[in-house]
């Protein structure tokens, strides 16, 4: 196989297991591009990508804005805060005013579960979800899976645990599908107060006990807990979610092996994981940054190539 | 209509050990010289003479690199094919080197067009050549020439030359076929 089965990439859910594979050997090559001396190529030069980001974000926002400047695209750059949404323009209305510019290609963070999928339906471009509320972030969880290959060589057979706010995470729901797309095992770990109702029909099974999950796991994905998202307390205090779910050096020294810790960022130190662990030799968190744009070039790549803007047929 | 066989393994053991010998002629011990392979099939003409070089003539410590243009070519969307990349390797700088690009045949010239373009990513090279074992000479699009050319061949557009190897295809031997369908 060598193009992707979609036309947008709304979620990990909508795409196949060789989707995921062609998206990865895709960006083997991009992760050469981006180590040479000059790490830019042509390929997108005529095709114009606008980035919305109704929902603030650095590392997603500067990622895929790298990853289009490296390929050539040209890029406009919207955020809710500063833009007509505030004067009540529906997002079909904004999305269409920025098309009619010749825009190709949008990458959409919205704070709204679906957001992606319902502009796919209205609108004629290719569509890219960063985020659509704590639905899915399927670029965020090819770049995770990505690095769980490289670090590990492959993902079959691995075991994974997430572990903290899988109620609120979209990171969370991405990477349960990508890993067992792959073929990985996968486990959640976090207060009840925190586990989605269904989280069982996904076919992960739940831990409640971090030691437990950390013995079982050869990877460890610690994600962060949402305050922005909460309108309840979901835990009595941050002290106790710490003594309970926080990754520390004494933690990670009772278990008897090598793991994997991951963090998609930002990264609340001293809650979920300790400074001294976000920082050793068993963190790739910056590794994944780094794979986050080769992985995100790979994306927009092969969206592109099924533009075909110059086909004889459309000409 | 089926294929003619244009060169066989032997006619191309000459060719190589000529072509060898040119480059021996022009860049001496090969100390400011890179030889880069292009993606795909360049990259089996480049193995040979690395191996020539090396195993008859001698000459040792030749940098090799294998170069691809995927990301640069200029179809990109303009094709139904999805151009698919393949490996890049090049570990060294060519910043002032004499590149010498191989590629197995020379056609429209489209693909050197690309790899000049992509040579810049690894710096700035002091001069490039191009060595290709089949010069289509009569198909260019572009004001591109061979520096050093196995064979010349006259082909018309809907005519195709294979160059086959024996380690990936079984046999060493150029073919011209002509599509069924045309």
């Amino acid at each position: 196989m060598n193009e992707l089965s979609v036309n947008h990439l709304l979620g990990i859910k909508h795409i196949s297991a060789a989707d995921i594979q062609l998206i990865f050997e895709t960006a083997d090559h991009f992760k050469e591009v981006i180590n040479r001396p000059i790490k830019k190529v042509p390929s997108l030069r005529d095709v114009t990508i606008a980035n919305l980001f109704f929902e603030n974000s650095t590392r997603t926002r500067l990622s895929f804005e790298l990853a289009e400047k490296r390929l050539s695209a040209d890029v406009v750059n919207f955020s809710a805060s500063s833009s007509s949404v505030n004067k009540g323009e529906t997002l079909i209305d904004t999305v269409n005013n920025i098309l009619a510019m010749k825009v190709d290609m949008v990458v959409m963070r919205h704070p709204n579960p679906g957001a992606g999928v319902f502009l796919s339906k209205y609108v004629d471009a290719s569509i890219v979800n960063a985020g659509d509320g704590t639905h899915e972030h399927p670029t965020q969880a090819l770049l995770d899976t990505y690095s769980v290959r490289e670090k590990l060589g492959k993902v079959k057979g691995k075991k994974v645990v997430i572990v903290g706010d899988i109620l609120h995470s979209r990171v969370a729901l991405s990477n349960i599908f990508c890993l067992k797309k792959l073929g990985a095992e996968v486990k959640v770990c976090g207060p009840n107060t925190l586990m989605p109702q269904h989280i069982r029909s996904l076919g992960v099974e739940v831990e409640h006990s971090l030691d437990n999950a950390l013995e079982w796991c050869d990877v460890a994905n610690m994600l962060r807990v949402q305050n922005e998202r909460m309108s309840t307390r979901y835990f009595p205090s941050t002290r106790e979610y710490v003594a309970q779910y926080g990754l520390d050096k004494q933690r990670l020294d009772q278990i008897k092996k090598e793991i994997v810790i991951m963090h998609p960022g930002p990264i609340n130190r001293g809650v979920e994981i300790s400074s001294d662990i976000a920082d050793s030799h068993h963190a790739i968190i910056l590794n994944q940054v780094e794979n986050g744009v080769a992985i995100r070039m790979a994306v927009l790549y092969l969206l592109a190539s099924k533009l075909k803007h110059y086909s004889t047929t459309t000409i | 209509m089926g294929k003619k066989k244009l060169l066989n393994h032997k006619e191309i053991d000459i060719i190589l050990n000529r072509l060898a010998c040119q480059l021996i002629e022009n860049h001496d011990d090969f100390k400011d010289t890179v030889i880069i392979g292009l993606q795909p099939r360049g990259v089996y003409l480049s193995h040979r003479l690395q191996k020539l070089l090396n195993e008859v003539y001698q000459i040792e410590h030749v940098k090799f690199g294998k170069l691809d243009i995927t990301f640069f070519r200029d179809d990109f969307m303009r094709s139904d094919k999805v151009l698919q990349a393949n490996k890049t390797d090049i570990n060294f700088i060519v910043e002032n080197k004499k590149v010498v690009f191989v590629d197995d045949v020379l056609y429209t010239g489209r693909s050197i067009r690309s790899a000049l373009t992509a040579i810049q990513s690894f710096g700035r090279p002091k001069s490039i050549e191009l060595l290709t074992l089949i010069d289509r000479r009569f198909s260019r699009h572009l004001p591109i020439q061979p520096d050093y050319k196995g064979r010349q061949v006259d082909a018309i557009n809907r005519e195709r030359v294979i160059v086959s190897w024996k380690e990936n295809d079984g046999e060493d031997a150029v073919y011209l076929i002509q599509d069924q369908d045309e």
